[in-house]
């Protein structure tokens, strides 16, 4: 009797909060003065609390964005580790105002979860790793495998299915926590590790076991599926939902116009009018999105560009050296495209 | 009103508020109504919610296409299945390491029990020493200790260790052994089996009925093993003797054919036994030692020996201490098993989990788990209870 009770009297806060917060995130976000932000429990370049307890990955950098668009400050973050099993439900629940969480966009989560997405920040597939050892050059080679996979994620369904499609058969060792199966697969518990391509090749690069070499590992060419991985809001306040959506895209717009980091104070003398509205020389975005005309000027000045984000957390400055491949600007061959800030 | 009446005692007039049965009667609707408010508020505030955030509900969702594959199957599945099949799935294995790791830690937990209490100062010191190994570190440390030995200690199934002059392979895949094939004959040997077990206890009562009436004994026990062993070989032999065996073998990364068990299960399995037996010894042990000295005195002035007085006078007796705190152990066990999402168990949580997600219906999910954890769990105190009535002191 008395645990039912706790346990309903658990439920009955979580499902209370849940409702008050509906509608209304931007207004609860300012009043109580930083964005809660759900993030990846621990995956190397993407969300990793560093030796001093600060978060630090392409991840954490667009809550820090936000942060920056909403507060002018990038450090109004709090974050909330959330393993995929956890995040739905704590964003549901409110418990997070959004996710930047290695969040694949898919129809169902758009609708019948109740949430919205926002501006792809990484697109990614679902890739195989496997042993050198084993002499394998392709996931066609695979037939017959043992195979870690994580749960709670598309990534088991995406591997059903290429299986299905390719007539091969498979042996899943599902284990929850990320550790656990990174160390199943170091210890050839199982043949082949899946996972989105990002994942294993900061997995290969961070996690590899003393005593064995990131080269002993290979990820294998093919790409089973598409894995656009964006920010995640509940349904219900189209502001906030616009707000990083845009942020994501000043992001994009910032690095195609050449703005950084460190040079974002003489482009405010720019005379290029795209340039001087997104900054905000030229009022009109800010007020329109509902912050601060200097939102955009902040986010590049404290947070970066999409491309300096990229290479200093898992590109060419990283330790994870992950190519842009489809993730360059649409200018240069990729896909990631802004729509204009006007 | 009425239950003034049923007291009907005569009596002075006192009020209603004076009166403890009304008092008594008014605090308990009181508090009933209480908690119907409060679950109708939360069944009403959850569907209210659920509807504001535009979150499908209802349980359609089971008849779905579930899409992801299972490890370790006890039935015909494939990610074609539905999703109740995939948490039916995960019920049986559940179920499986459950009722395996409740025989096995009574077994167990029974010896090392008894050896606790043994005059043989080592076997003593061995069993107490392993009961507070096991008692005092956690279940899940436990669970990740036996399952990293066994992945890192077996070498790949390339490299596995054959016993048995190469029919049986030890690798960190798990143990695989040759099976015979699939076959309708074995149906009926299973039939046949279960008719055996009933016919054997059956004759049991018999031969017992007669001994206490006439005193003339009847080899019961070898008699009910002949019948348990040879129906089914009679069965085996009328079905044409199918003798095809399906031999495990190499093939490509893992061995193909026979049967495997697999580390995970193992482990689970070795954690849940090993560890909840150590709680079984000490119930075991306190049964015993609540005993009056008197009956093992009496048991030895009779002339039984150790042996026969433990297990005729002592352990039948202490059966009634034991049964009761026994039966937690038994749940323990059952509820303990979803530890298994630690180590890659697909076991019941492991189905709703993925099923959670991949859905996102949450609540109805929780709602199955529970209504699954709690019909087992009922089922096993019923029986426990059963049978702790069926040996109680029947005093007369």
């Amino acid at each position: 009797m008395h645990k039912t009770l706790g346990v309903s009297l658990g439920l009955a806060v979580l499902l209370a909060s849940g409702g008050a917060m509906a509608g209304k995130d931007l207004d609860a976000i300012k009043a109580k003065g930083h964005v809660v932000c759900g993030v990846p429990t621990g995956t190397a370049g993407f969300a990793l609390a560093d030796s001093q307890g600060k978060w630090v990955g392409l991840d954490v950098d667009v809550c820090r964005a936000v942060s920056a668009a909403i507060f002018g400050d990038s450090e109004k973050v709090k974050y909330v580790p959330l393993t995929a099993q956890q995040r739905f439900t704590a964003l549901q629940s409110g418990e997070v105002d959004m996710l930047s969480n290695n969040t694949t966009w898919t129809l169902t989560r758009d609708t019948a979860l109740g949430f919205d997405f926002g501006a792809v920040t990484y697109y990614d597939g679902q890739a195989f790793m496997v042993s050198k050892k084993l002499g394998v050059k392709s996931a066609k080679e695979l037939n017959g495998a043992t195979i870690c996979v994580q749960p709670g994620t598309t990534t088991e369904l995406n591997l059903a299915d290429y299986f299905r499609a390719n007539k091969m058969t498979f042996k899943p060792v599902v284990i929850e926590k990320v550790e656990e199966v990174r160390a199943a697969f170091f210890s050839g518990r199982c043949d082949v590790y899946t996972n989105d391509s990002s994942a294993l090749y900061s997995t290969r690069v961070a996690n590899v076991p003393a005593g064995q070499s990131p080269d002993d590992y290979i990820v294998l060419p093919e790409i089973i599926s598409k894995e656009p991985l964006a920010p995640v809001m509940r349904h219900g306040d189209n502001q906030f939902v616009d707000i990083v959506r845009w942020t994501q895209y000043a992001m994009i717009e910032a690095e195609e116009y050449g703005i950084t980091s460190k040079n974002v104070d003489e482009m405010l003398k720019s005379e290029n009018p795209a340039i001087k509205r997104m900054l905000g020389v030229t009022p009109g975005m800010g007020k329109a999105l509902g912050v601060d005309e200097k939102w955009a000027y902040n986010i590049v000045k404290l947070v970066g560009n999409y491309g300096e984000s990229f290479d200093r957390h898992v590109g060419k400055d990283s330790i994870l050296k992950i190519d842009r491949g489809l993730n360059r600007l649409w200018s240069q061959g990729g896909l990631q495209y802004a729509p204009p800030i006007r | 009103m009425a239950v003034e009446a049923l007291g009907s005692a005569p009596r002075t007039k006192v009020a209603p508020w004076n009166d403890p049965t009304v008092r008594g009667w008014v605090f308990q609707v009181v508090v009933v109504g209480l908690v119907g408010l409060l679950a109708w508020y939360l069944v009403d505030n959850t569907i209210t919610n659920l509807e504001r955030q535009k979150i499908a509900s209802g349980f359609h969702y089971l008849g779905r296409e579930a899409g992801f594959e299972i490890g370790d199957t006890m039935v015909e599945y494939s990610p074609a299945s539905t999703y109740a099949r995939a948490i039916y799935v995960g019920m049986l294995n559940t179920l499986k390491v459950s009722v395996l790791g409740i025989i096995m830690a009574t077994f167990l937990g029974t010896l090392l029990g008894i050896g606790r209490l043994s005059n043989n100062w080592l076997l003593s010191k061995i069993c107490e020493w392993y009961v507070e190994a096991f008692r005092n570190v956690p279940l899940l440390l436990w669970l990740f200790l036996f399952y990293k030995l066994i992945s890192e200690a077996f070498p790949g199934p390339r490299q596995a260790i054959s016993a048995f002059w190469g029919t049986v392979f030890l690798s960190n895949r798990g143990v695989y052994f040759p099976v015979p094939l699939a076959d309708a004959v074995f149906k009926w040997m299973g039939v046949a089996l279960l008719v055996a077990i009933a016919g054997a206890w059956a004759l049991h009562r018999w031969a017992r009925r007669r001994q206490d009436a006439t005193g003339q004994p009847f080899p019961s026990i070898i008699a009910g093993t002949g019948l348990i062993v040879g129906l089914p070989v009679l069965v085996w032999l009328l079905g044409g003797a199918p003798h095809h065996m399906s031999w495990p073998a190499l093939k490509g990364f893992n061995f193909d054919g026979g049967s495997v068990i697999q580390p995970e299960f193992t482990a689970l399995l070795f954690g849940l036994v090993l560890y909840t037996s150590a709680f079984v010894a000490e119930i075991v042990r306190s049964g015993i030692l609540a005993l009056h000295k008197g009956q093992t005195e009496a048991a030895a002035a009779l002339g039984l020996t150790r042996g026969q007085s433990m297990r005729l006078v002592l352990l039948p007796q202490a059966l009634r201490v034991i049964v009761p705190p026994m039966t937690s152990q038994y749940l323990n066990i059952t509820k303990n098993s979803s530890l298994a999402i630690a180590i890659g168990y697909p076991d019941l949580v492991a189905s709703i989990n993925v099923t959670i997600n991949q859905t996102g219906q949450a609540i109805e999910n929780v709602l199955i788990i529970m209504a699954a954890y709690l019909s087992v769990s009922l089922s096993i105190s019923a029986f426990m209870n059963w049978y702790n009535k069926r040996i109680a002191l029947r005093e007369r």
